[in-house]
């Protein structure tokens, strides 16, 4: 079938099969940030913005995003570079496999948290899995862009 | 010195956090065949017959590989340095299957569904063999893994007609004797999963041919000068036919030290000149990969009345599953990587037997075997502690070596050249109250609260086995190029030679570009395993930025028209005596100009007759709901000696990765198999790896010693930083609940039933 998505503001038409993933879709459009870790709902990689809300893109069928607004790390960059600058820093992109995903639940919560506690931010961020840094080096970058004005 | 030791950025972190294409899959190019792998459903089987004709006509099918018509040149996967002591047991196809998981058929078509599609249209006839799928009854079991010993190559004690692909024993004093005498003693035996690696990228390659008829492989390896070889050695082919080319790599741990997709895409593309890509799923990952080994340790270990540990022995028995590599190596490390740690030794024993079973292969994971040597050693030394009535933390300071003593059974180093051991356990105890806090406190919600500890060490590198060469190039404009062999995997090596570099040449760190890895251009490197890359290949880069100032000044000697010993360098030009000054920028352009013309280029090589041991303490405090089991912690404290840290930031991130890794191989890390030898653990819903909700506080500091032989007094970070935490925290759950756990993970269940 041929669908057609908006991905950080450009509409794509592809022909797609029915099982094709939002996940190969994005992927195939050029947004190459965008990781695939688990195929199962579990590591966060894959996670991309659909009308502004995160989802695991590797669990949304193409076709049930047609129509809706994808956003990828692509489309963040400057927003994204507030937090990310505080992430080299303390150098916990360490393979940097997982960060993408990472970085656009992050960006996700400071839009929609005011003020989390450090349980809240765990809580909203425990979908994305790293297996290189122990987290403790992403929870400092956090903190830090936490405080930084919206 | 300006960058080392200082927390620089990493040079690839905008990159990385921006999301660039830079990884294998990224790269891969657009029209490629797609590879798929029909694996085998039974643990131990011969395959009687194997029919692709059906498979053969789906649409955009191009090749099938089966035991019919693929390569049969015998190869090892382990990328260790030639001769490698693994056993050449693996052929591309064979017609036996040793485990549920191995490949019959190797499938490329146009798109991953006609792959798919042919993989269920190959029949084959199977013959179902029993398997061995308990590692304990596989020594001279009747049953036999490998069958053919043509091939053996490993040189220690292969005997596949037992199932032994090597065992063998090492004695210092009299072990039997010394254990007599000892005032206070355990015997204690441990069991140790088969932990997994889990890289977030999974292993993947592509490939493709070159205008001159060379094979090109884009890999995620941590090996690639290895890979090239085992490829070559597959296809039967010269080395000069195939290319390695490493991305960024999406971590390995040492899951990628062992070559896994490389073979695939190499053949597919050798075979059909046409470019191939092979991504593992997260399934295959687990089951059809490689992981820690498990292993069945017996520790006795015995001390006097003052506690000082004199007789240790160590019987272990590891589980190497369907093939051999790493399996001969690996085990030495679980003890002389531990051993070593107790200085009053008089009696030492140290035995092993490394077994074939129909289980996933084992390999190397971060560690090495020093982290289930670690696990039963530490726990022992923790029981003796309470049975001498001493301190456990005190009970260590009393045992470490200092700097400057002989250390014992080590197989490589005789004298400890550096070692702040002793300060990272007073650290640790200052950083976890270990002198202020109880060590078993009930809270008020009625969970207990209980603390343990445990030091560690490891290598820098494999003695007398590992080099590394790199090269150092003077540019036009006054920059300079470093060409490395060595894997950055994320672990940040790029970025902490361009540090050395820099402080050596005087320069800005923007100077510097590294370039590493591609075996056409790379200078050779055994690659980033073993705790290798600060350690052996910054000593060589250390020697190519000396060589690199003498060229320079040699050259300003000639163009300057002075006698060389006068002149100086000072990174940004070259002053004479008279005051005379020629800038670099100056020089470099010169150098490449016109009749005089003289590119300068420094290459050094660096191998090292000793590995220096960095070492650690490790500190848990944990708390357990006596009503469930559950158990989390609290803080894990790390310090750690690496002697110099060359980037303090990157350090420390490897240090909290490996206490997390630590923490999981502790408390949630299992492999469970169906009674038919099919893993059940093959994804991240069934193996649990820490979330963030799970590593607790992890808090880490250095004890800096100087190691005289390391590039700016710096050993190894890697690995060691993975071995604390399992005994610290089977300690602080005893503590808590008088439970002793022996057998990894610490599950609830385990904790339940052991409560009296
Ligand atoms: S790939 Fe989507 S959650 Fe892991
Ligand atoms: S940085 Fe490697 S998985 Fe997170």
């Amino acid at each position: 079938m041929q669908i057609t998505i908006a991905i950080n503001g450009k509409n794509y038409t592809r022909l797609v099969d029915p099982d094709t993933t939002l996940y190969t879709f994005v992927r195939d459009c050029g947004c190459y940030s965008v990781k695939c870790g688990c195929e199962t709902t579990n590591c966060g990689l894959c996670t991309v913005w659909m009308d502004g809300t995160p989802v695991l893109s590797c669990s949304v069928l193409a076709a049930r995003a047609a129509g809706h607004e994808i956003t990828t790390l692509e489309g963040v960059l400057e927003e994204s570079k507030q937090f990310t600058d505080f992430l080299a820093a303390e150098g916990a992109e360490q393979c940097g496999f997982c960060s993408p995903g990472f970085i656009m639940n992050v960006l996700a919560m400071k839009r929609e948290l005011s003020n989390p506690t450090e349980s809240e931010i765990q809580q909203y961020l425990s979908g994305n899995l790293c297996r290189c840094t122990g987290y403790a080096g992403q929870m400092r970058a956090i903190r830090k862009y936490m405080e930084v004005e919206a | 010195m300006k960058y080392v030791n200082t927390a620089v950025k990493k040079v690839d972190a905008d990159a990385l956090v921006q999301g660039k294409p830079v990884y294998t899959d990224d790269l891969a190019p657009k029209e490629c065949l797609i590879i798929k792998l029909l694996r085998s459903p039974h643990a131990h089987a011969k395959i009687v017959d194997i029919d692709t004709k059906i498979a053969e006509k789906v649409p955009g099918v191009e090749l099938i590989l089966t035991c019919k018509n693929a390569p049969r040149h015998r190869f090892t996967s382990a990328g260790q340095t030639y001769p490698e002591w693994s056993p050449y047991d693996r052929v591309l196809c064979d017609d036996t299957m040793r485990y549920v998981g191995d490949v019959a058929a190797i499938v490329a078509a146009d798109t991953e569904k006609h792959a798919e599609q042919a993989c269920r249209l190959i029949k084959v006839t199977y013959e179902v063999l029993e398997p061995i799928l308990d590692f304990e009854t596989a020594k001279d079991n009747p049953i036999r893994v490998h069958d053919d010993d043509s091939f053996a190559k490993s040189p220690f004690h292969y005997a596949p007609e037992r199932n032994l692909i090597t065992s063998g024993r090492e004695d210092f004093g009299d072990f039997d004797a010394e254990f007599a005498k000892c005032t206070h003693t355990v015997d204690c035996t441990y069991y140790t999963p088969a932990q997994q690696q889990c890289m977030m990228e999974t292993f993947r390659s592509y490939a493709y041919m070159e205008y001159s008829g060379r094979l090109t492989l884009v890999s995620s390896t941590q090996v690639p000068f290895h890979a090239r070889r085992h490829i070559a050695t597959m296809l039967g082919i010269p080395y000069t036919k195939v290319r390695v080319i490493k991305p960024r790599i999406g971590g390995g741990f040492g899951a990628k030290q062992t070559s896994v997709s490389e073979f695939y895409p190499a053949a597919v593309t050798w075979l059909t000149g046409k470019p191939s890509k092979l991504i593992f799923t997260r399934q295959e990952a687990f089951a059809c990969s490689n992981s820690r080994h498990q292993m069945r340790i017996r520790v006795r270990a015995g001390c006097d009345t003052e506690g000082n540990v004199t007789a240790i022995s160590i019987e272990s028995l590891s589980n190497t599953g369907a093939y051999g590599e790493h399996g001969s190596t690996v085990i030495g490390l679980v003890g002389h990587k531990t051993i070593p740690l107790y200085n009053k030794l008089k009696g030492g024993r140290f035995v092993w037997d490394v077994v074939y079973t129909n289980m996933e292969s084992a390999a190397a994971f971060r560690g090495y075997g020093a982290t289930q040597g670690t696990f039963a050693l530490e726990s022992t030394v923790n029981q003796l502690a309470e049975k001498a009535g001493i301190d456990a933390a005190e009970l260590r300071l009393r045992n470490i070596a200092k700097e400057g003593a002989e250390v014992f059974m080590t197989h490589e180093i005789k004298y400890l050249n550096s070692s702040g051991l002793r300060g990272c356990i007073t650290r640790g105890m200052e950083l976890i109250g270990w002198n202020e806090k109880p060590h078993r406190q009930v809270m008020p919600d009625g969970k207990i609260r209980g603390m343990g500890m445990a030091i560690c060490m490891q290598g820098s590198g494999i003695a007398n086995v590992d080099t590394a060469s790199v090269e150092l190039r003077l540019e036009d404009f006054g920059f300079y190029t470093l060409m490395i062999g060595a894997t950055d995997m994320g672990t940040g090596c790029d970025t902490i030679f361009a540090q050395m570099v820099a402080d050596a040449m005087h320069c800005p760190m923007e100077k510097i570009l590294v370039h590493g890895v591609d075996t056409d251009v790379s200078p050779y490197d055994p690659g980033s395993y073993a705790s290798a890359s600060t350690y052996v290949t910054g000593m060589a880069v250390v020697k190519a930025c000396e060589h690199m100032t003498e060229l320079i000044l040699d050259e300003a000697a000639v163009r300057m028209n002075c006698p060389r010993e006068t002149l100086s360098f000072d990174g940004a030009s070259i002053t004479a005596e008279d005051g005379t000054i020629l800038s670099l920028d100056d020089l470099a352009s010169a150098l490449v100009a016109g009749p005089k013309t003289h590119q300068l280029v420094a290459t050094a090589s660096h191998g090292s007759p000793i590995s220096p041991p960095p070492f650690m303490a490790g500190f848990a405090e944990i708390e357990t709901d006596p009503e469930t089991g559950k158990t989390d912690v609290i803080q894990m404290v790390g310090v750690v000696d690496c002697g110099t840290p060359i980037n303090r930031a990157l350090a420390r991130v490897q240090t909290e990765g490996g206490l997390s890794q630590g923490i999981g191989f502790a408390l949630f890390e299992n492999v469970h198999y169906q009674t038919n030898g099919k893993m059940m653990t093959d994804n991240f819903m069934n193996y649990k790896i820490p979330t963030r909700m799970d590593t607790g506080e992890i808090i880490v500091d250095f004890s800096e010693s100087y190691e005289p032989t390391g590039p700016y007094g710096a050993k190894s970070i890697g690995e060691v930083v993975i071995n604390t935490p399992a005994p610290a925290i089977v300690q602080a759950v005893y503590e808590a609940t008088g439970v002793r756990v022996t057998s990894l993970p610490i599950t609830p269940e385990k904790i339940l039933m052991g409560q009296k």
